[in-house]
């Protein structure tokens, strides 16, 4: 029987109150014990987090891995990888593949992608609709027995509001998760930029922050309508944070996540025509970068997601509005995390619950937690460690970050996944 | 961001390497270009008509979307300094195969160009060309999608000068479609740079860019307001397509609210001149009679277009030897 010992780290598990140094005891893949040592427990592997922190292995709710499909921009192989050195141990991967999670079939096909990765917890969401048109129903029943964790729209606006009444109330028969990026079609008029003072002066086509909120008012009302669960991925402004608390407010089962880098990152810092800062939704002001911190805060984000989107080099090589948008974001997941914690934006605590204990209880995993009997996905970072974001340390294919090149505070030093370590710092440089 | 641009766009010592956007550019340099091209305008009227100062160099115009004028006078300003220039339209060839934007100038930077002036629908691809482009290039923006057109601006603000001959006291009105020029973007840069007293654009609000305040103008939604005590007015085209997609309802309803006419035009100032970047539009934008009339200056814009872009092309040779 395997076992292991993690000795001596500062505990944070947030969905059980605990904050306090001393041992992890791991046997067969699952937590044992976080308080006494088991009797007769002889372990076999010992980990010193001496000076770090032991907390529950991260959970990403947006995750773009581009196989199948695009692998010339990356593969599961390279994305595992960047996951498991980023203290990430599962992924929900979004249905914009080639092709689209929309059949059995290709659910199944992520899933042995997963495993010959040797990364098993990867969770597909199956497309809404049928290749993500919105136009038809996609089988989401088979689509659940085949693995996804959710039904989502990816980055596709639903144009028909009846076809959306109808793909929820389905999902809803179900018991499927409705993982919704508020956006519409019309108001987005395929803009690359927030709708501001910048697209203003660089003649970019811009985003206003009502194709956001007005898609989320209407999903909001199509789920006291319909029953269907919502999560709302990526909620990029103020209004909308103001909108989903009033929501929880009235009763509502809805959560929603932000992407980091919107927590960190604003309009004024694209310099000009910079395709790394090229993001959907786009970045937005200064006023809603502090609103989704304090969404955060209040817990009206509950996860932080970090909406990894790697790619070639072309796809970012062209004019502004022309190039893909999306940033590879994984191994800057935590270090940027913990920034927010330095600037007094969330405690400790908070944010690795957004990165752990919520996003399980939002796709309903028994994970996320270091509770006893559950699988072993565990994160241990030195979060005093500084590294630069370069080619020696990155691991994702996509090198599409704007924040390339910049000292980061913060590394995992190694991760669990169901009680194998799949990465180790040390061992790997 | 401003100071990127202008890493961009001058060299160490200060000067003009490329010239993609007004944004970030000092009054004294744009004082200079006016100056320069000052001392070309008399040239042109001479029997003579060319310089030796590019003499030896190529310039390469790769139009991505079609022109008339600005890739004519671009021609004959290059040819008026001896270069060799050679004028491609792209729109159909290269890029409808999937040859990517940077594959295009990879091919023509080996055959050893030395400028290239690019008009493309795109905004931000100038500058992506002057940031990808072999050092030695230099790379004048002839207009970006709904960025900047930066040598519009320049002959405007020389014509304006001409007249006008100061900007400090100048009320300036842009009229029409804000939203979608590239023109009006460079204008509004070109004249706070320079100092003038108010810019003021006139327009209705679908034709307005969100927060145009920004841009450090005065917002106006009637025509007859707007122009009161105007030393320059600055028309804007009106193309066709705002009709279908909903920002007007017609011609004749925008004629009727934006156009200019012989008598509205007498509620600017006496001495106000009118301008227009072209291609005009009669009677949807302007009438007849005022395009035409003793206070337009349209078609000096035209003329004087040649010796400011004589100017910029010169000078942003300049750090490679081109003038001595």
């Amino acid at each position: 029987m395997n076992k292991i010992l993690i000795q001596q780290g500062r505990i944070i598990d947030p969905a059980n109150e605990v904050d306090r140094v001393g041992q992890v005891y791991i046997a067969d893949g699952k937590i044992v014990s976080v308080t006494d040592e088991p009797e007769g427990f002889k372990a076999n592997k010992v980990i010193d987090a001496k000076n770090q922190i032991v907390c529950p292995g991260f959970i990403d709710l947006s995750t773009r891995l581009r196989e199948p499909g695009q692998t010339r921009k990356a593969t599961f192989k390279s994305e595992t990888l960047a996951a498991a050195s980023a203290g990430v141990t599962t992924m929900c991967l979004h249905p914009d593949t080639k092709p689209v999670i929309d059949t059995a079939a290709v659910a199944e096909l992520i899933r042995e992608l997963a495993d010959k990765a040797d990364y098993p917890q990867i969770y597909p969401i199956a497309a809404l609709t049928q290749k993500l048109q919105g136009a038809e129903l996609s089988s989401m029943l088979s689509l659940k027995q085949a693995g996804c964790i959710a039904v989502g729209n990816a980055n596709q606006p639903i144009k028909n509001l009846l076809i959306l009444r109808r793909a929820m109330e389905y999902a809803a028969s179900h018991d499927l998760l409705l993982m919704f990026r508020p956006n519409d079609y019309w108001l987005g008029n395929n803009g690359c930029a927030h709708e501001g003072a910048i697209a203003t002066r660089y003649g970019l086509p811009s985003i206003p922050e009502a194709a956001e909120t007005i898609a989320l008012d209407q999903c909001l009302e199509l789920a006291e309508l319909t029953g269907c669960r919502v999560h709302f991925g990526q909620i990029s402004c103020k209004r909308s944070v103001i909108k989903i608390h009033q929501a929880i407010k009235y009763g509502m089962d809805v959560s929603a996540d932000v992407a980091i880098h919107q927590l960190h990152l604003t309009e004024n810092d694209m310099a000009p025509f910079d395709s790394a800062y090229h993001v959907l939704p786009p970045l937005r002001t200064e006023a809603d970068k502090q609103y989704l911190r304090q969404g955060l805060a209040g817990g009206t984000l509950n996860a932080i997601c970090s909406d990894h989107q790697p790619h070639d080099i072309d796809a970012k090589l062209g004019a502004f509005p022309e190039t893909e948008p999306g940033v590879s974001s994984l191994e800057t997941l935590l270090p940027l995390m913990l920034k927010l914690v330095t600037k007094h934006a969330i405690t400790l605590e908070q944010g690795i619950a957004a990165l752990s204990q919520n996003p399980a209880r939002i796709l309903r995993l028994n994970s996320g937690a270091l509770t006893p009997g559950m699988p072993a996905d565990v994160c241990i970072f030195d979060p005093e460690l500084e590294w630069q974001v370069n080619a020696d340390n990155w691991k994702s294919r996509g090198v599409n970050t704007p924040f390339w090149g910049q000292t980061l505070k913060g590394r995992v030093t190694h991760t669990l996944q169901a009680g194998r370590v799949i990465h180790c710092l040390n061992e790997t440089n | 961001m401003t100071k990127a641009i202008d890493n961009l766009q001058l060299n160490a010592e200060g000067k003009l390497k490329h010239f993609i956007t007004i944004e970030g550019l000092s009054k004294t340099l744009l004082t200079e270009i006016l100056d320069t091209a000052e001392s070309f305008v008399g040239m042109t009227d001479q029997q003579i008509k060319k310089v030796p100062l590019l003499r030896g160099k190529t310039i390469v115009n790769l139009f991505f979307e079609n022109s008339t004028r600005t890739r004519t006078t671009f021609e004959l300003a290059a040819k008026r300094l001896s270069a060799d220039v050679l004028s491609m339209s792209i729109s159909t060839s290269s890029t409808s195969k999937g040859e990517s934007l940077l594959d295009t100038i990879r091919n023509l930077e080996a055959m050893f160009v030395d400028m290239f002036v690019v008009r493309h629908g795109i905004s931000g691809a100038a500058h992506f060309i002057a940031r990808h482009t072999a050092p030695h290039i230099s790379v004048i923006n002839a207009g970006d999608g709904q960025h900047a057109h930066p040598t519009q601006a320049m002959l405007d603000m020389f014509t304006i000068r001409q007249i006008k001959k100061d900007f400090a006291d100048l009320r300036v009105a842009i009229i029409g479609d804000i939203l979608h020029s590239r023109v009006a973007r460079s204008q509004i840069q070109a004249l706070n740079t320079l100092g003038a007293a108010e810019i003021r654009v006139i327009a209705p609000k679908t034709l307005l860019p969100a927060h145009v305040e920004t841009l450090g103008v005065n917002v106006c939604h009637n025509l007859t307001e707007g122009l009161k005590d105007i030393d320059v007015i600055i028309m804007l085209r009106l193309q066709k397509e705002r009709m279908t997609s909903a920002l007007l309802p017609s011609e004749s309803e925008y004629f009727k609210c934006f156009g200019l006419t012989e008598s509205k035009l007498k509620i600017a100032k006496p001495d106000a001149i009118v301008m227009h970047p072209g291609p005009i539009n009669r009677g949807v934008e302007i009438e007849s009679s005022v395009a035409d009339g003793p206070q337009s200056v349209i078609l000096r814009q035209v003329s004087n277009g040649i010796a400011v872009r004589m100017a910029i092309m010169s000078m942003a040779m300049q750090p490679q030897g081109g003038m001595q």
